[in-house]
C-alpha cells in the first residue's frame, strides 16, 4: 500500500501469521495501517480477517492454543517484543466487537469510564469530562445524557454498540479496531455507525473489519481483501472496487464467490 | 381423530399425569414435615422460648435463647472462614483452573462435597479439639466451613462460567489486566448467583448436626465464647429429642420449627436476591 507523504506510518504488520495449533488461520500477512485512514478488512467468513484484527492489540494470544509469528509494529516498535506488555498496549488500542458487549452491572456512565478508572484516571472532574466527550464521539450523548446513571443493559441493540464505541474511545487509544462492529444491527444502526467511521477518523487510525463490501467500499479509505488466511490484494477503497488487479479479488467483489 | 393421534394425546396425558403425581409427592414431603414441626412446636413457641436459657430438667418453662444464639455464632463464623476460600476457590476454577491443579482442586472439592459430614466432624475434632485439649465452638464452625468450601467452590465456579466470555474479551480489550477482569468484571457480574450459593450453602449447615457433636459438643448454658462448648439448635434437638422428658420433646419440636424457619429464610432470601438481580438485567 502506498502511504501518501503527510500520512504518518502508524501500524503495520509484518509477515504476521496467527496460528490455532498446527492450524494457520493468517499467513504471512504484511499490511500498512496508515495513521487517519479507515482500512478495511474484507474476505469470506472463515478467511482469517478478524483473526488478523485481533492479533493487532494481542488479543489473539489470549485463545488457548493460539500463537503468533512475525511482527506487529506500532510506531515502529513491535509489540510482540518480550517488554512490550499487552495490557499497556490494549490501553493504546481500542477495540468493538460484533456484538455489543457493555459491562451487565454497570451504568452507561460507568462503562464509559470503565477504560479510564482501569488507567488510573480516578478525579471525578476529569472522568465527567472524559465521559462525555466519548459520548459525543460516539454520537450517544443526546439520547442518554438524561440518564447516565441508569442501567446500560436498557439501550437498544444500536445504542450499546455506540456505548461499546464510547467505552473504547473514552481512554484516547491511538488505534480503533472495529471487528463486523455492525454484524448484529438493523440498517438505522448500521448507518449511524458507519456514519461514526467518517467522523472518527479524524482523531484515531481506525481498522474495520466487515463481510460486506458495500459497507467496505463506504466507509474506508483503504481496503484489503483476504482469503484462505492470506492477503490477496490491497488498495485505495475505490480503485479496488473498481479495478481489481487479482482476478480472485474481482471474483468476490462481483459475488461469483464467498 | 385418527387413531394414531388420538394414542399420543391419551399418552401426553398419561405422562402429564404421572409428572404431576411425582413433583406434587416431591413437595408433599416438604409439606408433612413443615406441617407436623407447626403442629407439634407451634404451640410451645413463646417469648420465653426466644429470651431464656435451658432450666434444669424436669422443670417446666425455660426457653433455648443459647442453642439459637450458637447457631448464629457457630455459622456465622463458619461462613466467615468458608465464604472467601470457597468463592476464591471457585472463581480460580472458572477463570484460571483448566490446567492440572484446576483438574485436581475440582477433583478434591467434587470428593469432599461426597463426604459424610460425621467424618468431617471427627477430623475437626482430630486437628482441633484434641490438640487443643477442649471442645469449642470455634472447632465446629470450623468443621461446618470445611463442609461449605467445597460447596461454594463448584456453585461459584458454575456461576462464572455462565458470564459470556464476550464480556471477558471486552475487559481485557479495554486494558484490564486478567485480575480485575475476573474481579471487577466476571465475579461482579456473577454476584446475584454467588451471592445465592452462599447463602443456599450457610442454609445447607445451619441444619448439621453431626459434624458440631464432637467439636462444638453442645451448653445447656448460655455461652458466646467461641473457645468453649457452645449449643446450637441442632444439636439441641438431638439432646431433647432423645432424652426421657415429655418437657424436652416439646421444645425439640419447637427447636426443629425454629431451625426449619430459619433456613426457609436464608432460602427465601436467596431466591429474592437472585430474582432482584435477573429481574434487572433483563
Amino acid at each position: 500500500m502506498v502511504a501518501s507523504a503527510n500520512t504518518r506510518l502508524r501500524l503495520e504488520a509484518a509477515h504476521l501469521t496467527a496460528l490455532f495449533g498446527q492450524h494457520r488461520a493468517v499467513r504471512d500477512v504484511s499490511l500498512l495501517f496508515p495513521a487517519h485512514i479507515v482500512t478495511a478488512i474484507i474476505g469470506p467468513s472463515g478467511c482469517g480477517k478478524s483473526t488478523l484484527l485481533r492479533c493487532l492489540n494481542r488479543m489473539h494470544e489470549l485463545t488457548p492454543g493460539a500463537s503468533v509469528q512475525g511482527d506487529v509494529l506500532l510506531d515502529n516498535v513491535n509489540i510482540y517484543a518480550d517488554d512490550v506488555s499487552p495490557v499497556e498496549l490494549r490501553r493504546r488500542i481500542g477495540m468493538v466487537f460484533q456484538r455489543p458487549t457493555p459491562f451487565p452491572t454497570m451504568s452507561i456512565y460507568d462503562n464509559v469510564a470503565a477504560g479510564l478508572r482501569v488507567n488510573g484516571r480516578r478525579r471525578s472532574s476529569d472522568v465527567d469530562d472524559a465521559v462525555a466527550r466519548a459520548l459525543q464521539q460516539a454520537a450517544l450523548w443526546d439520547e442518554v445524557k438524561d440518564r447516565l446513571h441508569t442501567s446500560a443493559l436498557a439501550l437498544s441493540g444500536g445504542q450499546q454498540q455506540r456505548l461499546c464505541i464510547a467505552r473504547a474511545v473514552a481512554p484516547q487509544p491511538e488505534i480503533l479496531l472495529l471487528d463486523e462492529p455492525t454484524a448484529s444491527l438493523d440498517p438505522a444502526g448500521t448507518q449511524r455507525i458507519e456514519e461514526l467511521c467518517h467522523a472518527l477518523k479524524r482523531l484515531y487510525t481506525i481498522v474495520i473489519v466487515t463481510h460486506n463490501m458495500q459497507q467496505a467500499a463506504r466507509v474506508s479509505d483503504y481496503t484489503a481483501f483476504m482469503y484462505l488466511g492470506s492477503l490477496i490484494e490491497v488498495g485505495k477503497t475505490n480503485e479496488l472496487f473498481t479495478k481489481p488487479k487479482v482476478e480472485q479479488t474481482e471474483a468476490y467483489i462481483t459475488g461469483r464467490f464467498g | 381423530m385418527s387413531g394414531r393421534v388420538l394414542r399420543r394425546h391419551l399418552a401426553s396425558r398419561a405422562m402429564t399425569a404421572v409428572v404431576v403425581v411425582l413433583s406434587f409427592t416431591a413437595v408433599l414431603a416438604l409439606l408433612l414435615i413443615l406441617g407436623n414441626l407447626v403442629l407439634k412446636g407451634a404451640s410451645s413457641i413463646d417469648w420465653a422460648f426466644f429470651t431464656k436459657s435451658p432450666v434444669p430438667a424436669g422443670q417446666s418453662g425455660g426457653g433455648v435463647a443459647n442453642a439459637i444464639v450458637g447457631t448464629g455464632i457457630i455459622v456465622g463464623l463458619a461462613a466467615l472462614i468458608g465464604v472467601p476460600i470457597g468463592v476464591a476457590a471457585g472463581l480460580y476454577l472458572a477463570e484460571y483452573g483448566s490446567g492440572r491443579l484446576g483438574f485436581v482442586v475440582r477433583f478434591i472439592a467434587d470428593v469432599l462435597n461426597g463426604t459424610p459430614s460425621i467424618v468431617v466432624g471427627i477430623v475437626a475434632w482430630t486437628f482441633i479439639v484434641r490438640p487443643t485439649h477442649g471442645y469449642s465452638a470455634l472447632a465446629g464452625s470450623v468443621a461446618l466451613a470445611i463442609l461449605m468450601i467445597p460447596m461454594l467452590a463448584r456453585t461459584t465456579e458454575e456461576m462464572v462460567r455462565l458470564v459470556p466470555h464476550s464480556l471477558r474479551e471486552a475487559a481485557l480489550a479495554l486494558g484490564y489486566p486478567r485480575w480485575r477482569t475476573s474481579l471487577k468484571i466476571v465475579a461482579r457480574t456473577a454476584l446475584g448467583g454467588i451471592v445465592t450459593g452462599c447463602l443456599v450453602g450457610v442454609a445447607r449447615i445451619a441444619g448439621e448436626t453431626a459434624p458440631l457433636l464432637f467439636t462444638a459438643l453442645g451448653n445447656l448454658n448460655f455461652s458466646a465464647d467461641i473457645t468453649q462448648p457452645m449449643q446450637s439448635l441442632s444439636l439441641q434437638i438431638y439432646v431433647y429429642a432423645t432424652g426421657p422428658f415429655e418437657e424436652w420433646h416439646r421444645l425439640a419440636w419447637a427447636s426443629a420449627l425454629v431451625l426449619m424457619g430459619l433456613v426457609l429464610i436464608i432460602s427465601i432470601t436467596a431466591r429474592w436476591v437472585t430474582r432482584q438481580r435477573y429481574g434487572r438485567v433483563r
